[in-house]
């Protein structure tokens, strides 16, 4: 086992164990599910809806270089930079000399899941920089010095206590009451301060428009538009899958994207922009960068079993039905993508021997299928991952030998009942003179948790064959 | 009718009675029981641990066994998932390949036999108690069976039935997920046993032999009141049998 898996399984016992926090993330859960189902009503088809995103999105992948050359040409018409990262280390870099050659002292930055996957904020505070969250979940977590707990809301495993308290101790100046009003108000009174001082904006993208050239960004708080039209150097960094053949695909994606996530019938703002700041605007940056990460998705691209991974638009839809996710939360899978959509992509991108794990912390429920808004089979890609593991010979031995004796045992009906006579006779036997059965080898793990099952004394096939089959 | 019974490994080794039980309804509505004795198991443990060449085998055996009958039906949402679902991506490119789609639109879980193939929704049964129904994963979404076991439920005589919350969130058994992360399994298990008790129900049923034991391993490490019985117990009880 990995040292990671090790960690994971230590992680998720802990969090799976705390009441609290199970809590917690229930309250928070739920309340997106009631509000996604009512979303969900308002479309007239929602399968249709989910069908065409999914056909639009299917059609990006296929087509994805053309697409972003397209995106590309757009951008650079209109005075933008296009570079194209093949490495989280060359994205940072890139952002880095940006910052740089501007003489940045502090950035802003929108939400955005690609700068936590190239670990950008670390590598510009090492320069100097400060870099202010603006996304209120988002400078909550920078707050606690922890990672997003989730993908859409980052900071959902918390209560407003815990924020109050939190506030009270990093934004002293800005708070002035602790109703929900109050905190955001606080969050508010000091981002606009790090908005106007600050000489760099850095957003992410949910989709890029490649007939039109633009970058789309859906956010509910403003700090969106604020981020991307204040300072006067502004960087988009986003994964190349996020391209989209046409703006018109955008009046069904755009909905489905916020009702998947939040229930909303589209996010508060919706962005559309295409390079820095044009003659006679009023507003938006003078240089403006798109950084175009790869970082392992070109090899999904090039697995056809797998490639469809590349259609997820990070709704989060997936984390919220998933079982396991509300059990363990979402720091314990220690990847920057949690739950279904993390479990089945990081092992690809970041090696099955490390990772494999996740795609067996799943309990197949096959929920997250369910929801996908551009219907990727997931429990399927976890299923593949698995064969992929086994295949590359990251199975445990005991796995390995039990497997042995099951595939001895099922090429026959007779060695069959012969091993189960056997199991159960022994069991039986061990439970009679008083054995616990938490000694008893691979039934420890079961009834730490849970009662032992009866063993029967006959199985069905020795029940048909006594009665002749009748009952 | 002629019915070929597939007996999954779980419910032959530990759950006979299930097994028995699911004869005896099939009988009551008429059909002649065959027992194909070459079966042994579906092979989803290998398929789902990724161990795909121990599961080619079991599926090769299933699709051999049992290609000749005309009705085949199973006491398990999960197993016959596994023949209807994912034997074609499994045996793909085998030589069994043509056998094995004409094999999955044969097999049938035993509720939705009953219902859909055998046109029934009352097989006379009685059991006066309070039951909750929890709808299991596989034959919920990727069977789409649910009103099938409600209809029969229903129908049986002193069955007063009660609706779960959230009751197609899974049980977090998962075959060897309950194992390698117990914890984890045991956790989403309390969930669902909070969920069966807040109906106040006496029974929860499921057409799912493995979910129901590890929700009656839950419940009794708590010495919670409710119990776990199967679908195919239920239907098969009978006024005289008490």
């Amino acid at each position: 086992m990995s040292r990671l898996a090790e960690e994971f399984l230590i992680a998720a016992a802990q969090k799976s164990a705390d009441l609290t926090h199970r809590a917690t993330i229930k309250r928070n859960v739920d309340s997106y599910d009631t509000a996604v189902a009512k979303g969900k009503l308002r479309f007239a088809d929602w399968e249709a809806a989910r069908t065409y995103a999914a056909r639009v999105k299917g059609e990006a992948v296929s087509n994805l270089a053309p697409l972003l050359e397209e995106f590309e040409r757009k951008i650079v018409a209109r005075g933008g930079h296009v570079y194209w990262a093949e490495t989280a280390d060359d994205a940072r870099q890139y952002i880095c000399d940006v910052a740089r050659k501007n003489n940045v002292k502090t950035v802003v930055k929108s939400k955005s899941m690609v700068t936590e996957e190239i670990h950008l904020l670390p590598a510009l505070e090492k320069l100097g920089i400060k870099v202010w969250e603006t996304d209120l979940g988002e400078l909550i977590v920078q707050l606690r010095n922890e990672p997003p707990y989730h993908i859409v809301t980052p900071a959902m495993h918390l209560t407003r206590e815990q924020i109050r308290d939190l506030f009270q101790q990093k934004l002293p100046d800005d708070m002035n009451g602790e109703s929900h009003q109050e905190l955001v108000a606080a969050a508010r009174r000091f981002l606009r301060r790090a908005f106007f001082a600050a000489e760099m904006g850095i957003s992410g993208a949910n989709f890029l428009v490649a007939d039109a050239g633009m970058v789309a960004i859906s956010t509910n708080e403003g700090n969106g538009r604020l981020t991307t039209s204040l300072p006067r150097v502004h960087v988009v960094v986003t994964g190349i899958e996020k391209v989209i053949p046409r703006l018109e695909d955008l009046g069904v994606l755009w909905p489905v994207l916020a009702t998947s996530g939040t229930g909303q019938p589209i996010t508060t703002y919706s962005t559309l922009i295409g390079g820095p700041r044009a003659e006679g605007e009023v507003d938006g940056p003078e240089e403006f960068h798109v950084v175009l990460l790869d970082n392992g998705r070109t090899e999904v691209l090039a697995d056809e079993e797998q490639q469809e991974l590349l259609r997820c638009i990070r709704c989060g839809a997936c984390l919220n039905k998933c079982p396991v996710y509300r059990s363990v939360g979402g720091h314990a899978f220690n990847t920057t993508y949690p739950g279904p959509i993390g479990s089945a992509l990081t092992p690809i991108v970041n090696g099955m021997k490390d990772w494999g794990h996740l795609s067996y912390a799943c309990s197949l429920c096959t929920a997250c299928d369910s929801v996908c808004p551009v219907k990727i089979k997931l429990s399927g890609h976890l299923l593949e991952n698995r064969r992929k593991y086994v295949s590359e010979g990251d199975a445990k031995t005991s796995e390995k030998v039990g497997f042995s004796v099951f595939r001895w045992a099922t090429a026959g009906p007779r060695r069959f009942a012969l091993l189960g006579w056997f199991g159960r006779k022994i069991t039986r036997a061990a439970l009679a003179i008083g054995m616990s059965p938490h000694a008893l080898g691979p039934l420890a793990s079961w009834t730490k948790y849970r009662a032992m099952p009866d063993v029967p004394k006959d199985s069905f096939r020795a029940l048909w064959e006594k009665n002749d089959g009748n009952f | 009718m002629k019915v070929a019974l597939f007996v999954p490994c779980f419910v032959d080794q530990l759950q006979p009675q299930v097994g028995v039980d699911t004869v005896k309804v099939l009988r009551r509505i008429g059909c002649e029981v065959l027992y194909p004795e070459d079966q042994t198991c579906c092979g989803q443990p290998g398929f789902n641990t990724g161990q795909w060449d121990a599961a080619r085998p079991c599926a090769e055996r299933f699709v051999r066994v049992f290609r000749d009958f005309e009705w085949i039906v199973c006491p398990s949402g999960s197993c016959t998932s596994m023949v209807r679902t994912h034997y074609p991506e499994l045996l793909k490119a085998s030589r069994w390949n043509d056998d094995v789609v004409a094999v999955g639109k044969r097999v049938f879980e035993l509720s939705q036999f009953l219902v859909k193939v055998a046109n029934v929704t009352d097989v006379g049964a009685e059991f006066p108690h309070t039951v909750t129904y929890h709808a299991s994963c596989h034959a919920t979404r990727e069977l789409g069976i649910y009103d099938e076991p409600i209809a029969l439920l229903k129908n049986v005589a002193g069955l007063e039935l009660r609706e779960m919350p959230n009751e197609n969130e899974c049980c977090g058994f998962g075959g060897m997920f309950a194992t390698k992360f117990g914890m984890v399994s045991a956790a989403m298990g309390d969930v669902k046993a909070g969920n069966v008790e807040a109906t106040g129900a006496q029974y929860v049923t499921a057409v799912d032999p493995s979910c129901l034991m590890h929700l009656d391993g839950v419940l009794r490490f708590k010495n919670r009141t409710p119990k776990a019985i199967h679908i195919a117990s239920i239907l098969a009880s009978r006024a005289e049998a008490r």
